[in-house]
């Protein structure tokens, strides 16, 4: 086919588009996952029966504000990485922000406490349990993004691939924080951290090998 | 009918995404111009690939015409989708290339080099060409630009023929990375 001619017929079709396609699909995505993720948490791990007692207790806010901050900035992420030519911008900050406030909480607890207890807030009690529960409950999320972006038009898939990564994982641990019986800042920072960089790794692994679009 | 800037084509596309189809076929038009110049400039000596590249570079950019977003240059947007569709051919090719002949046929060449902008962007690609290693080089000048087979090209650089094929294909890979690099 000639040139004019596919440009004619491209023309001739209906040509308005929703422009708001990228956040709607990648919204889908996020929700639905993230609503296999509760199901699969809460009917697995279970709640913690003293949820009503923690709601009150600002330990679990930052618990839970880290995580749900991370996701909310990587949805902004790559709804940015799903269009081709666009930057992160002002995303970029969104998603150092949430790791920095964390650690320097973190380490604010980590000098209040003796030397004897230090160990003890960073290791917590349920460590592995913490990192494969966000990794596997990343899974949905992750998918679901995947799919979606297939759709979409990342021209840089790695990052793409990486976000969808830390979409995944940052809705795992938001979902995992009402389980999880630990409350010291140093504990979430490490544990909670690793768990959400294992999405991360594979999504960038798996990016420019799946994220292909025509 | 004069090129337009990026207002001018900006103007144009968010017309088109309203629903307006004259405007699209306009803008349409004026993006096949550029995206028949990028290519041209970068796989020069594959005449016939940038037209193809053309084609399915402006499929993608219809297929993918919700992901502009307004506040973003269209030219950025557009040469992003241009030069994602040119890697991905560049890969595929470098992927194919020690299993496929050549099969450039030489009325299409010679249709096209008859065009003065065609003849500078093949020039700009020998000058890439020319920056690789010999065993890259050579295979490549011969099988790709001069359509010599794989034997012949083994007979007349003395390589072996598995060393051309090989030539070829990591040739056409490491082209594609300095393609990548200048743009």
């Amino acid at each position: 086919m000639r040139t004019e001619e596919l440009v004619a017929m491209l023309a001739r079709g209906p040509v308005a588009a929703d422009i708001h396609t990228t956040e709607r699909c990648l919204g889908m995505a996020a929700a639905a996952g993230a609503g296999v993720a509760a199901l699969s948490a809460f009917a697995i791990l279970g709640v913690r029966p003293d949820l009503a007692w923690m709601l009150q207790h600002p330990a679990f806010w930052i618990k839970l504000a880290f995580p749900a901050t991370l996701a909310l900035a990587a949805f902004a992420a790559s709804c940015r990485m799903a269009r081709p030519g666009a930057r992160l911008g002002v995303t970029r900050v969104a998603l150092v922000g949430p790791i920095v406030v964390v650690l320097v909480v973190a380490w604010l607890a980590l000098l209040s406490a003796s030397p004897g207890e230090r160990i003890a807030l960073v290791a917590g009690h349920t460590a592995l349990e913490c990192v494969v529960s966000v990794g596997l409950l990343a899974l949905p999320v992750f998918a679901a993004a995947f799919v979606a972006l297939r759709r979409l038009a990342p021209t840089r898939p790695r990052a793409a691939g990486a976000l969808a990564g830390l979409l995944g994982g940052g809705i795992a641990a938001t979902v995992y924080a009402f389980h999880c019986d630990e409350m010291q800042a140093p504990f979430v920072a490490v544990w909670y951290s690793l768990g959400m960089s294992i999405p991360v790794l594979i999504g960038a692994t798996l990016g420019p090998r799946l994220l292909r679009w025509a | 009918m004069s090129t337009p800037d990026e207002v001018g084509l900006r103007a144009l596309l968010l017309l088109a995404l309203a629903g307006d189809n004259a405007a699209y076929a306009a803008f349409l038009g004026h993006v096949g111009g550029r995206l028949r110049s990028y290519y041209r400039r970068r796989v020069a000596a594959f005449p016939d690939d940038a037209e193809d590249l053309v084609q399915e570079a402006m499929l993608a950019i219809h297929n993918q015409r919700h992901s502009y977003r307004s506040e973003q240059p269209v030219t950025a947007w557009l040469y992003a989708i241009a030069r994602y569709k040119l890697i991905d051919a560049l890969r595929a090719r470098s992927a194919h290339a020690a299993v496929i002949e050549p099969l450039d046929d030489d009325e299409g060449a010679g249709m096209a080099s008859s065009e003065p902008e065609v003849d500078e962007a093949r020039r700009d690609l020998l000058a890439l060409v020319e920056t690789l290693a010999d065993r890259f080089r050579l295979p490549i000048v011969h099988v790709k630009i001069e359509g010599l087979s794989v034997a012949e090209t083994a007979r007349l650089t003395g390589m072996s023929e598995s060393a051309v094929k090989v030539g070829i294909h990591r040739g056409l890979k490491e082209l594609a990375k300095r393609a990548r690099g200048s743009s």
